[in-house]
């Protein structure tokens, strides 16, 4: 395989390319009306190319969905691990920047368990796992998968603890253990759950490979630091026909910070940029590498696990295994998780609607935002701070900031009405002052006419409401 | 990779449930059934298909190359590239040499590579980290007051602290108190403020205003006066102050008295291109820093990284207009209710995770292209410069470190 095929970049990919390849009768079948329509969806990621049944069904276009599924690859591929509902998909990278396009897959993050600890501990952590939860903007964010490690290297011990991991929890498992006899142990009782195997090594890859095809699992590999050998083996267990790979390049804590975090760009630029399909896998990053750093207090390690997870989460790691189950560090990264791989094509928003904050009556200020996430949050943030008493109504601008909503006229002094008389503050309070934001300023006029409410212009920025409320509430007749 | 190689033939395709059925049956018998086609084949496998996420396809049984009984050799040869642009070098601060009286200077900026590309270049200047300090009370969450509490409300105490003990390479002095809603200090006083400082320390400063543009534009050409040489970073220039009229005398300030300019606009790459484009008129390209906007770890971070990410790579692609190093001010993590509110007894310590997310929200800016970090608490300061440190050395990994990390005993 030549590094010599540049597989087109998918932001280089217009619907027509995708277009070309498609039947063209505009039959309907995908649901759209006509096929560029699904050309449109298909190179959006909206929806896969195999909704266009003649496609795939009828012998002549046999080439063309072949050809599609080869532009339309990732160019990490997309390893499942586990089996079912609680499965998780890995990798299935399109870009290496996510402005390019989109982040698939957030980075399932693994806890550790061995085989040689006491069984209630074993379990006590697999449930601390299971229970773990933050709401987070009405999402619920979690931890993915269990990683047991072999640390006696008995087979009889390995399968035991896996045997019993598994009753407990149906979250996908990784098997971690460079001995194939003890591989095989605990992939025979746990084999229909399609655990990962951890690790290919240089010297047990034919063993390895050999249970990964048997059980048909996938495989990961193990080389640290040595990008040559990585290549190289993932080439050879290609090859021998194991396709679902995933690579470890070792997680050099402290001073070999520098070349983990540089290795791990090098492997995805290669992947996206240079078409090096050999390296075109899921990335493994291994933070619990500082805890073999002996004779630091625990909080110490702790405190390198979590912000070393958090530069492996930023810098291209699409699996984690952790040791420290503290929430403290699992925390900041699993939001940063679910900002790293929100879609940046959609704004993100809040429901609209009528907020209360505090005690209010039927004095207290009125004012308006957005359902942008991000501007909703930071109002509502300032406000609870300050321990305001106050009536916030969110309005429906399709997840669009205050300015750029004024700016595309997505909020004008009608929606700003309507959604006056959607929230019923009309019936909470007495008064007739609706404090608008700064930046839609503009818009006062029109709403004064429009509702009958009189405006008070409010700062541009929601960290100067407490000042303007101690200025201006309770409103001088105007 | 891909489905190229396989041979797809079957006509007739039929559900991985009927298959199944029906190799168990081995005979079948079509009743009721009208079939219109000249030919017609029906391909069934001796085994059930596997399922996998595209709609199921019938593969016939694979015919496996040989195994190869060695691992086959390949190289890795990382993808390196050459960028028109490049970041120019700004420097804050001003030996006596130099007509200030810094005992050092920090230089940032000036990368040619994307962030921590070594394998391309190593950056000539480190990021740096500049320690906030306020001219007067504020409110603080617990975790951060606890190691400032001596010396507020004495901002030339509490800039020898972070200097001292915090390790800090700049200080950023927020003149606060000069909002009109605050205290409204006059300038006059607030230059003292200024002064008192560049005699405690002898690192740069960074003179932050309180966010009215007029005001700040009153308060910056006063310290500008009075700072004289020193090199000190005005922080900040914004599009509000051209709206109110006064951005253009506080620039001329800056460039009579050889001040740097940060220009800061909230995460619009046009409005930051615009922003400098006005500055031209009035500074040299190597007294502008941009500040792009940075949203915490939870409230919005993504946005700032990617915006950051943007800028960068736009500026090595050639775009002049933003070509400048960028700061961050990572002390806005803090407005994350995660860093310092009571979750619950799992998320505790607080005097962990709250310096943490600290933590967090610089190094993935920093990660993103960062070039200086405006920073509160002490260990997220530590953190932050003890990565920089560790990215930096290029220390080699040692992969017998490593190699048994499956069998550890915690």
């Amino acid at each position: 395989m030549g590094e010599a095929t540049v597989r087109k970049g998918i932001r280089e990919l217009s619907p027509l390319d995708i277009y070309m390849l498609l039947p063209r009768t505009n039959c309907g079948k995908c649901g759209e009306k006509n096929c560029m329509a699904f050309a449109t969806k298909v190179v959006n990621r909206e929806v896969p190319v195999e909704l266009c049944t003649p496609l795939i069904e009828e012998e002549k276009y046999k080439d063309a969905y072949v050809k599609l599924r080869e532009i339309l690859a990732p160019a990490v591929k997309e390893v499942v691990i586990g089996v079912g509902e609680k499965s998780v998909k890995v990798g299935g990278k399109l870009v290496m920047y996510r402005h390019e396009f989109t982040y698939y897959n957030p980075t399932p993050i693994a806890i550790d368990v061995t085989d040689e600890m006491p069984e209630n501990e074993v379990l006590e952590r697999v449930k601390r796992v299971e229970d773990f939860a933050y709401n987070y903007i009405g999402r619920i964010l979690k931890l993915d998968m269990i990683a047991i490690r072999s640390t006696s290297n008995d087979p009889t011990k390995f399968k035991s603890t896996v045997e019993k991991v598994a009753n407990t929890t149906k979250l996908p498992l990784i098997l971690c253990t460079f001995n194939p006899e003890v591989m095989k142990a605990g992939l025979e009782v746990v084999y229909d759950r399609r655990p990962l195997i951890y690790a290919a090594t240089e010297h047990n890859w034919r063993q390895m490979a050999d249970l990964a095809l048997m059980y048909n699992c996938p495989l990961a590999i193990f080389s640290p630091g040595d990008l040559n050998l990585l290549k190289s083996l993932a080439g050879t267990l290609q090859e021998y026909g194991v396709e679902d790979l995933l690579l470890d390049p070792g997680t050099f804590p402290e001073e070999g910070l520098s070349e983990t975090i540089t290795n791990f760009t090098m492997i995805r630029r290669n992947a996206c940029k240079g078409g090096d399909t050999l390296v075109g896998f899921p990335l493994i990053g291994v933070p619990m590498t500082v805890w073999l750093r002996k004779g630091s207090p625990k909080e110490v390690l702790q405190w390198k696990e979590a912000y070393l997870s958090a530069m492996l989460i930023s810098r291209y790691a699409d699996l984690l295994i952790m040791h420290s189950l503290e929430g403290w560090v699992l925390l900041p990264n699993i939001i940063l998780r679910f900002n790293i791989y929100t879609d940046p094509r959609k704004p993100v928003s809040v429901e609209p609607g009528l907020r209360i904050f505090g005690s209010p009556d039927e004095n207290s200020p009125v004012m308006f935002t957005t359902n942008y996430a991000l501007t909703y949050f930071t109002v509502e943030s300032d406000i609870k701070s300050a321990n305001i008493d106050c009536y916030l109504i969110v309005v429906d601008t399709g997840g669009i900031s205050v300015e750029s909503s004024v700016a595309g006229r997505i909020l004008t002094s009608q929606t700003v009405a309507d959604a006056i008389k959607k929230s019923g503050v009309e019936e909470k309070v007495k008064h007739r002052y609706l404090i608008i934001p700064g930046l839609a300023a503009r818009l006062s006029g029109e709403i004064e006419e429009l509702t009958g409410w009189k405006v008070l212009v409010g700062p541009r920025d929601s960290s100067g409401i407490p000042a303007f409320l101690k200025e201006h509430w309770p409103p001088k007749e105007k | 990779m891909g489905n190229e190689g396989k041979k797809e033939n079957a006509v007739i395709r039929l559900g991985p449930k009927i298959l199944e059925l029906l190799s168990k049956l081995g005979e079948i018998e079509l009743e009721d059934v009208e079939i219109e086609a000249e030919e017609l084949e029906i391909w069934i496998p001796t085994i059930a298909p596997q399922v996998v996420s595209a709609p199921p396809t019938v593969a016939p049984p694979k015919v496996l190359p040989e195994k190869p009984t060695e691992i086959l050799r390949a190289e890795f040869k990382p993808l390196t590239q050459k960028y028109p642009g490049r970041i120019v070098e700004v420097k804050l601060g001003a030996t006596r040499a130099e007509g200030g009286s810094r005992g050092k200077v920090v230089k940032i900026g000036g990368e040619a590579s994307p962030s921590f590309y070594l394998w391309e270049e190593v950056p000539p200047n480190p990021p740096a980290v500049s320690a906030d300090v306020f001219d007067m009370e504020i409110s603080l969450p617990r975790a951060l007051k606890t190691h400032v509490q001596e010396v507020i409300g004495d901002p030339a105490a509490w800039a020898k602290l972070v200097v001292e003990k915090f390790g800090a390479d700049m200080v950023t002095v927020h003149l606060i108190s000069t909002d009109p809603l605050i205290k409204n200090t006059p300038p006059s006083e607030a230059a003292k403020i200024i002064e008192e400082v560049l005699q405690a320390v002898s690192v740069p400063i960074i003179v932050g205003g309180c966010g009215d543009p007029k005001k700040d534009a009153e308060v910056f050409k006063r310290v500008a006066e009075v700072a004289h040489g020193e090199r000190v970073m005005l922080s900040s220039l914004t599009l509000d102050m051209a709206e109110a009229g006064v951005l253009g005398e506080v620039a001329k300030a800056a460039r009579e008295h050889g001040h740097v300019a940060l220009a800061f606009t909230a995460m619009e790459l046009n409005r930051a291109k615009e922003l400098n484009r006005r500055l031209y008129e009035y500074l040299p390209r190597d007294s502008i820093v941009m500040d792009l906007t940075t949203a915490a770890l939870g409230y919005g971070i993504e946005y700032s990284f990617t915006i950051h990410e943007r800028a960068r790579l736009a500026a090595l692609s050639g775009d002049a207009e933003l070509q400048h190093p960028t700061s961050s001010g990572s002390t806005n993590a803090w407005a994350a209710r995660e860093a310092w509110m009571k979750l619950g007894p799992e998320w505790e310590p607080r005097e962990l995770r709250g310096p943490m997310w600290e933590t967090i929200t610089a190094l993935a800016l920093l990660l993103a292209g960062v070039d200086m970090f405006m920073m509160m608490h002490p260990a997220a300061i530590h953190t932050v410069k003890e990565v920089i440190n560790n990215m930096l050395s290029r220390g080699r990994s040692k992969p017998e470190d490593i190699f048994d990390w499956v069998t550890l005993k915690i």
